[in-house]
């Protein structure tokens, strides 16, 4: 048994230790956030915040975040009550297929929560683990400045 | 930033006047086919439009409840390029009716019409249009029966918001006035559409309606579906194209924990286990267990061009004269080259079967339901009845990638184990190494100028594979391939102009004294190829643009110039000169290390009108090209969600930007080399452009003009324009690797 804190809640789970992280999230505990990608931690699809960091989920053995703080984008908010994050991205449209797109809001979440003014350049850099494959880049860049606007006035969640 | 650029003209032909107007469908221009990638147009022009004469009956399309809810149906499927949002706005438009009042259904065997494939940009074409006029239709029969009720005529009746209205507040709602067989009535040849200038929801942007679910993680694609008592499975695919399977040992694998069965008929070998990380711990132990007996040789890489044009090749003059013309000393010639690229989906397929009562359901992302159901009903040999395909949307697919295998697979083992349901997703390596990729092919383009600089003669020549391996046949199925009793590929075919696949977008749609262009359609697959994005498109518009500007240099004439002087179509010079404008051709100052391009084209010859001004700088040290600002004009006909047409064309900016820098399939002579994000690498952030701009130029009333494969072509051949005026070095390879740049310009 494995004891982890996800979206704020304690949760037993009944999986081998060096299971990725990301396959207890999916799998025990059907979250969608978290994407499988690659597996290898190439492409960021799997991208979920533990103790306020961006990480890969596909690569991080469970026994490793046991009793640690970890946040997918269902603990962001939901359809009826969304984030800032999330509020941003339904604003910008920034999304096509939006298979990578929780990833993205997480590692974007990570950068917001620790510095709500990012420069342009530090965004970038931040988000270069990240693949999108239909090209929204532009317009998450611009959801990450709209997220980081509204982390100044009203905080993140 | 981007505009929206107002124009007034209409195509449709007015029978009618009065506020709306009637449109019969023998004088709608020519629609391609819903089948395949947009080939094979109908030889007469068709008394309805495609997919109304498929499923002529209104409710087929269109269903109102008692209650006034509303559902349209569509045989497309969403996947990411906003669809939904745009047939929903279509329906509202025409019956009247907020959009939040409509649900969409998308493709499903059982509730859904048959619209082939989702392919080629025709969604909007073909389902769009259909959905306008069966809209317009059933809002005209709801107005009848309105008349009928009040005894008022139907003229002095008003449409709003849901219901029919008479002067004096009298009003009945559309569920108040339909009856069951009200709308099981067939399509009419004519339809009373709203006046375009009346339009208020379509043209305006609308908020995707499949945003809000993605963002917040609910179950949105079949990667999230999860049924009561679902086991998971994992493929072990051979190391290489046609490897046969010498030993398998299960002993080890049936050990592991969670295991439930391994899977085996010929050389197709899966596991299935109780949870996923179990499946894919299982599915190791399995591959090592295997061994194999690879025979494929594949071709030397380095030398690929060459080897595609030796290839024995079936020739077509799809343009001009049977014979070359009679090029002079002073001609002009360039040969161009692609190399394989893979559509590199983000996520791995998946697909979820289940087998029960001697029947198989499969969740999938295929883009075409209907054909992929015949194709598994074949596989096992079982009736078309007993398969029953559902839709669900997948990551981002660009073409034909390994959707439709996934479902075979899913087939094959629901099958083998029965009662529960199981969901099969492949590995990274597996969606890399075995999708069907779009094909390497080779241009040659010649021409010579007039005594005042314009194109007198002109012959471009493109070699290329198929650009649709798509099943409706079980032989297309990875999976079917390596049973003990396989099927085999069926022949593969070009396809037919006017879309055409490698010939797509080979003739140009300038106007030249004299052109000629020949089709060498190459049947010889030595790697699996398959439909990615815009088809043969890509390459003949890189290669076309980029000797237009060769041919502009020699005619010391402008780029945008030169384009202007060999085109005739309006709405062609509308884009060229809107693109132009917004990116500020003319004043434009070049600074050291960088450089402009512009590339046009209208994607088929018959979709969408694209331009692309771009501007992109070099670095001389590394060789590193980078694009920095992208301006892009599109005309889709009537532009029904100005955003959804933006978001396609940045997208397609971008990830034709991503083919064009870096993206190349490595191979070695047995096996596929390129089998994750390092041995394939695609842009990222880092890359990205300092802005795109798109502005859409819409056009009221005119048809709907497919526009997801638009910007493909120009991209890529503004970019090598920019290059080359940065560098003064042209460059006619794909891609433009730092490597590649680096030696070129001989730093």
């Amino acid at each position: 048994m494995v004891t982890l804190s996800v979206n704020g809640r304690m949760q037993q789970v009944d999986a081998a230790p060096d299971t990725p992280l990301l396959y207890v999230l999916r799998d025990h505990l059907q979250l969608n956030g978290a994407k499988y990608g690659c597996g290898l931690g190439q492409c960021g699809s799997c991208t979920v915040m533990v103790d306020g960091q961006a990480v890969l989920s596909c690569v991080t053995p469970v026994s490793v975040v046991q009793n640690r703080r970890i946040k997918t984008v269902e603990g962001l908010g939901t359809v009826a009550d969304p984030g800032p994050m999330q509020r941003a991205f339904i604003e910008e449209q920034a999304a096509q297929c939006g298979f990578c797109i929780p990833g993205m809001m997480m590692r974007a979440q990570a950068l917001l929560e620790r510095n709500a003014s990012p420069s342009q350049a530090e965004i970038r850099s931040h988000m270069n683990q990240n693949l999108c494959r239909c090209g929204t880049h532009m317009r998450i860049l611009r959801a990450i400045e709209r997220a980081a606007a509204a982390f100044k006035t009203g905080g993140g969640r | 930033m981007s505009g929206i650029v107002a124009a007034g003209i209409s195509r449709r032909s007015f029978l009618a006047g009065a506020g709306a107007l009637v449109v019969s469908f023998s004088l709608l221009p020519r629609l391609a086919s819903a089948q395949g990638e947009g080939g094979s147009a109908a030889a007469k022009t068709p008394a309805l439009p495609e997919s109304l004469r498929g499923a002529p009956l209104l409710d087929s399309w269109i269903r109102i409840e008692a209650d006034g809810r509303i559902t349209v149906f569509t045989g497309k499927v969403e996947f990411g390029q906003g669809i939904k949002t745009a047939l929903i706005q279509i329906a509202a438009e025409e019956l009247v009716v907020e959009p939040q009042r409509i649900n969409l259904i998308t493709a499903d065997t059982s509730l859904t019409p048959n619209e082939g494939y989702t392919a080629g940009s025709q969604s909007m074409q073909n389902s769009g249009t259909a959905i306008l006029n069966a809209a317009a239709q059933v809002r005209v029969i709801l107005v009848e029966l309105a008349a009928a009720r009040l005894n008022i005529p139907a003229g002095e009746l008003m449409v709003q918001n849901g219901a029919v209205r008479a002067a004096g507040g009298r009003a009945l709602t559309y569920g108040e006035l339909v009856t069951a067989q009200a709308l099981h009535v067939s399509a009419r040849p004519e339809s009373v559409l709203r006046d375009a200038a009346s339009h208020s929801v379509i043209g305006r942007p609308l908020a995707r309606v499949d945003i809000p679910a993605k963002v917040c993680g609910e179950v949105i694609y079949v990667q999230d579906l999860r049924l009561p008592g679902m086991v998971h499975a994992r493929v072990v695919r051979p190391p290489s194209y046609g490897a046969r399977l010498r030993a398998l040992d299960t002993s080890l694998v049936e050990r592991t924990p969670g295991f439930l069965k391994v899977v085996r008929d010929g050389d197709f070998i899966a596991v299935i286990a109780e949870r996923e990380y179990q499946a894919i711990a299982a599915a190791r132990v399995l591959a090592k267990a295997a061994s194999w007996d690879e025979q494929t040789k594949l071709p030397e890489q380095a030398a690929l061009d060459s080897y595609v044009r030796g290839l024995p090749s079936q020739d077509t003059v799809i343009l001009g004269a049977a014979s070359a013309p009679d090029f002079g000393a002073g001609a002009i010639a360039a040969n161009y080259f692609r190399p394989y690229q893979m559509h590199a989906s983000i996520g791995p397929s998946c697909a979820v079967g289940l087998w029960r009562d001697e029947g198989l359901t499969i969740w999938t992302h295929s883009q075409g339901v209907y054909p992929l159901r015949k194709a598994i009903a074949e596989m096992l040999r079982a009736p078309e009845e007993r398969v029953h395909c559902i839709h669900m949307e997948g990551a981002g697919c660009y073409g034909h990638n390994s959707a439709d295998d996934a479902g075979a697979d899913a087939a094959l083992i629901a099958s083998a184990f029965p009662g529960r349901p199981v969901r099969v997703h492949w590995m990274r390596e597996d969606e890399h190494a075995w999708e069907p990729y779009g094909c390497a092919m080779v241009s040659s383009a010649r021409a010579q100028l007039d005594t005042s600089g314009n194109i007198a003669d002109w012959q471009y020549e493109v070699w290329s594979n198929t650009h649709s391996t798509r099943p409706g046949r079980a032989g297309n199925l990875a999976a079917a391939t390596q049973l003990q009793t396989p099927f085999t590929p069926p022949p593969p075919e070009a396809i037919p102009q006017p879309a055409g696949g490698g010939d797509r977008n080979a003739i140009p749609y300038y106007k030249f004294g004299n052109a000629r262009v020949v089709h060498h359609f190459i049947p010889t697959m030595p790697l699996r190829v398959s439909a990615l994005r815009s088809l043969g498109a890509y390459m003949n518009v890189f290669s076309i643009e980029s000797f237009m500007d060769e041919l502009a240099k020699t005619a010391a004439a402008d780029p945008v110039d030169f384009r202007l002087r060999h085109l005739e179509d309006p709405r062609a010079r509308a884009v060229v000169t809107t693109a132009a404008e917004r990116f500020g051709w003319a004043a434009y100052r070049r600074q050291q290390g960088r450089g402009r391009g512009f590339a046009f084209a209208r994607y088929k010859n018959l979709a969408a009108y694209t331009a692309v001004a771009c501007e992109a700088e070099v670095d001389r040290e590394s060789g590193r090209l980078r694009l920095m600002r992208a301006v892009a004009a599109v005309d889709s006909g009537e532009a029904v969600n100005p955003d959804g047409i933006r978001n396609q064309i940045e997208g397609g900016i971008i990830q034709s930007l991503s083919w064009t820098l870096y993206e190349a399939v490595t191979f070695d002579t047995m096996r596929i080399t390129s089998t994750d994000w390092g041995t394939y690498p695609i842009l990222r952030f880092a890359s990205v452009p300092d802005s795109i701009e798109v502005n859409v130029i819409s056009r009221p009333g005119a048809p709907f003009l497919g526009t997801g494969e638009a910007a493909q072509g120009p991209t890529a051949a503004a970019l090598a324009n920019a290059l080359a005026d940065a560098t003064g070095v042209r460059i006619r390879e794909l891609p433009f690797t730092s490597a590649r740049v680096k030696a070129a310009i001989g730093i």
